[in-house]
């Protein structure tokens, strides 16, 4: 990397961990989401 | 004609397409994201002035272009809801807000980690950098002020009316670098004219940017499904839909 070896490679790293954890989040977010609303209609007598 | 666009008003269809465009979102932004990374990072020639830390460009600018993108959805979402009282626009802004901070945070970052190579330095109170600090500041904002209220809809039409006020923002960042003294570097690719990079740069750069564009999507329709399940809760046609 002529040099920058230590600026580039954690911007890459960085923007791993960052798209990872998009979904990685978004999908808890989803999961969550639906145990609360099976939750509800178990709830309402389902 | 504009059927396909009214049925977006509807919780159980956007929760079906979200479902249904997920998958190929996810495949094209693994696609187009493994061709950037490799092109950018392996077949790119070197910068003449700046070497290999140009490399940096291609998850910094997919990123930057993100967040205003992504601030600009968010907008035109809060807008949707306060103007047509369309609960799916509240759903987009804020299924779209914690994706925007994040890719807004890894532009400043990658930001950072470039400046200090190039400029001397990791931070400069520079217009460029200030405006788009500005827009972390409003995303949080925009995401706080939500769960602030009990009252679900009125926390809705804070936000709304917060991230509409915000999108001014959205061109100071652009122009900032035309219309102050900048550190940051001027428009490199979107130029009326010829872009100032060789095709063997640009490419693998266009292609960062479209993966970044069909992660994002992929994400906010994963996002955008918890959203409407959040919302929709006691709706009849949600008992079918977490059941299947």
């Amino acid at each position: 990397m002529g040099g920058y070896a230590r600026y580039v490679w954690p911007c890459f790293g960085f923007a791993c961990a960052v798209l990872a954890w998009n979904l990685w989040s978004a999908r808890r977010y989803h999961a969550e989401a639906r145990v609360r609303a099976l939750r509800a209609l178990a709830m309402a007598g389902e | 004609m504009w059927t396909w666009f009214y049925k977006l008003a509807s919780p159980p269809h956007v929760y079906r397409v979200a479902a249904s465009l997920t998958p190929w979102f996810l495949g094209a932004a693994a696609i187009t994201i493994v061709y950037g990374l490799i092109a950018g990072l392996v077949f790119a020639p070197p910068d003449y002035q700046q070497g290999d830390a140009f490399r940096i460009i291609y998850v910094h600018a997919p990123s930057a272009w993100m967040s205003l993108f992504a601030y600009t959805t968010m907008a035109v979402g809060g807008a949707i809801g306060l103007i047509w009282r369309i609960k799916m626009g509240h759903a987009l802004a804020a299924a779209t807000a914690p994706i925007g901070a994040s890719f807004t945070l890894l532009a400043l970052v990658t930001g950072s980690l470039w400046g200090r190579p190039m400029w001397g330095t990791y931070w400069a109170w520079d217009p460029r950098l200030t405006s788009e600090l500005i827009l972390l500041f409003l995303y949080v904002g925009v995401m706080s002020l939500r769960p602030a209220f009990e009252d679900s809809g009125r926390g809705d039409r804070a936000a709304a009316l917060l991230s509409i006020v915000g999108v001014v923002n959205v061109p100071i960042i652009h122009y900032s670098v035309l219309w102050w003294n900048s550190l940051h570097q001027g428009a490199t690719v979107a130029k009326l004219g010829k872009p100032s990079m060789p095709a063997s740069m640009l490419v693998p750069l266009l292609s960062m940017l479209v993966g970044f564009m069909c992660f994002y999507a992929a994400v906010l329709c994963i996002r955008l499904r918890g959203e409407v399940l959040n919302r929709e809760r006691q709706a009849s046609w949600v008992r079918e839909a977490v059941k299947s």
